[in-house]
């Protein structure tokens, strides 16, 4: 089987769950509870928040464990709205966000808040100019995701930040459920950025397990209230060893990460240069630095995404239309409609992604199948 | 830049005539202390200077532990050259060139004890200035203030180079002032207290009070956690508990509440003198600021000093709370200090403790209770550890989960 979906979920790596079925076997107390045992798995607990805040360079404090993606963005969009009501209710986000985020967005436009899309380019890529345009006085959130899960596409966070830094009230959010361990860290982890969603099962941890960077000193509402866990602002039991498993995936993921995106780029420039001939070929991700090593998205045209979805299947090879959120609602890709690829295009996108163990030669193989397929489709968009 | 050396200027000590030599040698051996696992150092403490040879250690991490000593003015590491001008013009454009900034300025400031070697301490410093002015786009020379001043020392085993120099932790050499007991409950005030008290030179042990099963194995072990954090000053410390669970019984059955909080106050400052007294200590210290909670106004003081004429020193005791938790912010014991574990002053704590106890009354309801009794049970029962850096107390299961990370 040739595993080309990770932008989906990744494998768990085995040591991960090694440690994920130690914990739950041996360390599993309330972290919350006053006896030794209860403290011991406390201790675990704080020691794993240690771990990962020492491989992202950040105070213990700043680390706040979710149950993933989904959560992190929500949270942040919906507990800054709820703190800084009182400030603003305009915000500010791209048009090709997670849907996470973009519902979210909805979700509170309903309730009266003002959301600004902004537009993108043919990379998909938003400008720092439109965000500085964007600002208004009663502006409390911009929100950018690090990379397009869709086609890769690379924020210009820099640029952004360095907009920001004249407003420092703002709240400057970055969803990097696709850019953590891809080489982008400095853009990501930049001077101004307030909070930072991640997801474990992006990298090899257990699923229903993430968590939220959030700097000193600025505050969001919590969504979850109860038992007043994570500072009080995250209630519920700590999912402790999908919590130990996640620090591990992620000393995993950083320690070789320069060699692990080289990897990964030279797989994906494998597929890239071989398929990009093909004059039924349309690319969306290029190999340059506007796009994150992992993600090659692209459109056979006059055939319809799922149907090459479930062509490669046939020969073990996992790829998928361009986001497996919304594969199964035969929607067109909202990224590549914000990067105006017309429907009939954009309806036959599918996403390569890869992890730091794909091979050369599950490219070459990839590449043969892709040959016989382009050659039995031509019988039906010739 | 990889050092050879490192260069220490003593700070207030150098002041200190006839005790000189001794608080010298004191703070030599508190400079091994910090250093003891990285036994390449070796440690010179001469008369004027003190001098580390690094025989290939990692002069950042030297350095890192030099800048918590108490009784360093300032500290320079510097890169040894044989005794070789053109090694010697090498070594001072490679150690510009790391902070080079165009614009800056610099001066050379040479000093020689070595007068055999080459040119002059003037000429030195003309040669040298011409070297740097040669390599260098957009440097000037500037005699006051420069931006850089680079160091030369000729001896006779070597020229010294340096460029830049460290604000060392300041205060007298821990030991100098001689000994003193800390009374560590484990809140914030307490171990600024004690980092104050060895900053002014005092070798502090710890006095901590426990009342197993009122307080929990994790109090006495953040307790121990707190003292571990302080031997980055010092090397090592005497930690000792003393079991109180016996006495805060009692007096809770027998003492009116409003008056608990003073005698179980006294019985804790009595017993930390017989320690005081056992141990050859020649004060206390405590964390009391002046206000701050009722045992901490001035009629609480006369009341609870009243068992003792040893010295009572507080070195917090002007400070507002603010100020105590930037310091504690500082030394890295604010996060520890607040992990919510109850010590013993605060179980029994009564609503309402009195700010204004009666000196009278505290001794008359005192007498409900057999305070030599106590005393002496409670002192047979001490416990002694020593401390070292580096030792861990409250999450003990670090190596096993370093496994499971």
């Amino acid at each position: 089987m040739i595993y080309f979906d990770n932008s989906a979920t990744t494998k768990v790596a085995p040591s991960v769950l090694e440690t994920y079925s130690k914990v739950s076997q041996t360390i599993w107390g309330n972290p919350s509870s006053l006896h030794n045992f209860g403290e011991q798995a406390y201790n675990l607990l704080e020691q794993s928040r240690q771990q990962i805040a020492d491989l992202l360079g950040v105070k213990l404090s700043e680390i706040l464990f979710t149950s993933g993606g989904t959560e992190g963005d929500n949270w942040v969009v919906k507990g800054t709205a709820m703190e800084k009501r009182a400030f603003g209710r305009h915000i500010i986000t791209s048009s090709v966000e997670h849907p996470a985020v973009h519902n979210s967005m909805e979700q509170l436009a309903q309730l009266g808040y003002e959301i600004t899309y902004l537009p993108v380019d043919e990379e998909g890529r938003v400008s720092a100019a439109d965000v500085k345009a964007a600002i208004r006085p009663d502006t409390i959130l911009v929100s950018v995701m690090a990379v397009n899960n869709e086609v890769g596409s690379i924020q210009p966070l820099k640029d952004i930040a360095t907009v920001l830094q004249d407003y420092p009230t703002i709240h400057f959010h970055i969803d990097a459920v696709q850019g953590i361990g891809k080489g982008i860290s400095d853009l990501i982890f930049n001077d101004r950025v307030d909070f930072i969603t991640f997801s474990g099962h992006k990298f090899h941890a257990p699923h229903g397990i993430g968590f939220i960077y959030a700097r000193s000193g600025k505050r969001i509402a919590p969504l979850m209230t109860g038992g007043g866990q994570e500072r009080n602002l995250r209630s519920g039991t700590e999912n402790l060893p999908a919590i130990a498993g996640m620090a591990r995936a992620l000393r995993l993921l950083l320690t070789n990460e320069e060699t692990n995106v080289a990897n990964e780029r030279a797989v994906r420039g494998r597929i890239l240069n071989h398929i990009k001939d093909f004059p039924k070929v349309t690319l969306f991700s290029q190999d340059n630095d506007h796009f994150a090593p992992h993600i090659l998205c692209f459109a056979i045209e006059g055939v319809r995404g799922e149907t090459i979805v479930h062509a490669f299947e046939d020969h073990d090879i996992y790829i998928s239309t361009t986001s497996a959120c919304s594969s199964k609602k035969h929607l067109a890709s909202s990224t590549l409609k914000a990067m105006k690829v017309p429907d009939q295009i954009s309806t036959s996108a599918v996403r390569v992604s890869l992890d730091e163990n794909n091979t050369l030669a599950e490219a070459d193989a990839f590449n043969q199948v892709f040959d016989q397929l382009y050659e039995q489709f031509k019988k039906i968009n010739s | 830049m990889q050092y050879d050396e490192i260069m220490v200027r003593y700070g207030e000590l150098s002041t200190k005539g006839k005790n000189r030599k001794s608080f010298i040698d004191r703070l030599g051996n508190n400079v091994r202390g910090v250093l003891h696992d990285i036994p390449d150092v070796k440690v010179h403490p001469d008369h004027d200077r003190m001098h580390l040879t690094l025989n290939g250690a990692d002069s950042a991490l030297v350095m890192k532990r030099l800048s918590n000593v108490f009784g360093i003015e300032n500290y320079s590491p510097s890169v040894k050259v044989d005794l070789d001008q053109a090694l010697v013009d090498q070594q001072a454009i490679d150690m510009v060139k790391e902070q080079y900034k165009p614009g800056m300025t610099f001066k050379i400031d040479t000093r020689r004890s070595n007068h055999h070697f080459g040119l002059s301490t003037y000429e030195m410093n003309d040669h040298l200035g011409g070297v740097i002015l040669n390599a260098f786009e957009d440097i000037h020379v500037q005699m006051k203030q420069s931006d850089l001043t680079l160091r030369v020392e000729v001896r006779n085993n070597g020229i010294f180079l340096s460029s830049q120099t460290f604000t060392g932790a300041m205060g007298m050499p821990v030991g100098t002032a001689g000994k003193g007991m800390m009374m560590l409950s484990g809140g914030i005030d307490s171990p600024v207290a004690a980092y104050l008290a060895m900053k002014r030179g005092v070798q502090v042990e710890m006095v901590h009070f426990f009342s197993p099963p009122y307080t929990s194995q994790q109090a006495l072990d953040k307790a121990m956690e707190l003292t571990a954090k302080l031997t980055a000053y010092t090397g090592k410390i005497r930690f000792i508990q003393v079991p109180f669970t016996k006495i805060q019984e009692e007096i809770k059955e027998k003492v009116p509440e409003g008056y608990l909080m003073t005698v179980q106050r006294r019985m804790m400052l009595r017993l930390t003198v017989a320690l005081a007294e056992k141990r050859h200590g020649l004060g206390i210290f405590n964390g009391e600021s002046l206000g701050q909670v009722a045992s901490q106004t001035m009629e609480s003081m006369l009341a609870i000093n009243d068992v003792t004429t040893m010295p009572i020193l507080r070195p917090v005791v002007s400070m507002d709370k603010n100020e105590i938790i930037d310091v504690a912010k500082k030394i890295d014991t604010f996060d520890l200090s607040v992990l919510p574990f109850e010590d013993c002053c605060t179980i029994f704590a009564p609503p309402a403790p009195k700010t204004k106890p009666n000196l009278d009354r505290t001794r008359e309801f005192e007498q409900r209770i057999d305070v030599e009794g106590l005393l002496e049970e409670a002192l047979a029962g001490v416990k002694m550890t020593e401390i070292h850096p580096g030792e861990t107390f409250l999450n003990q299961q670090e190596d096993v989960f370093a496994e499971l990370l």
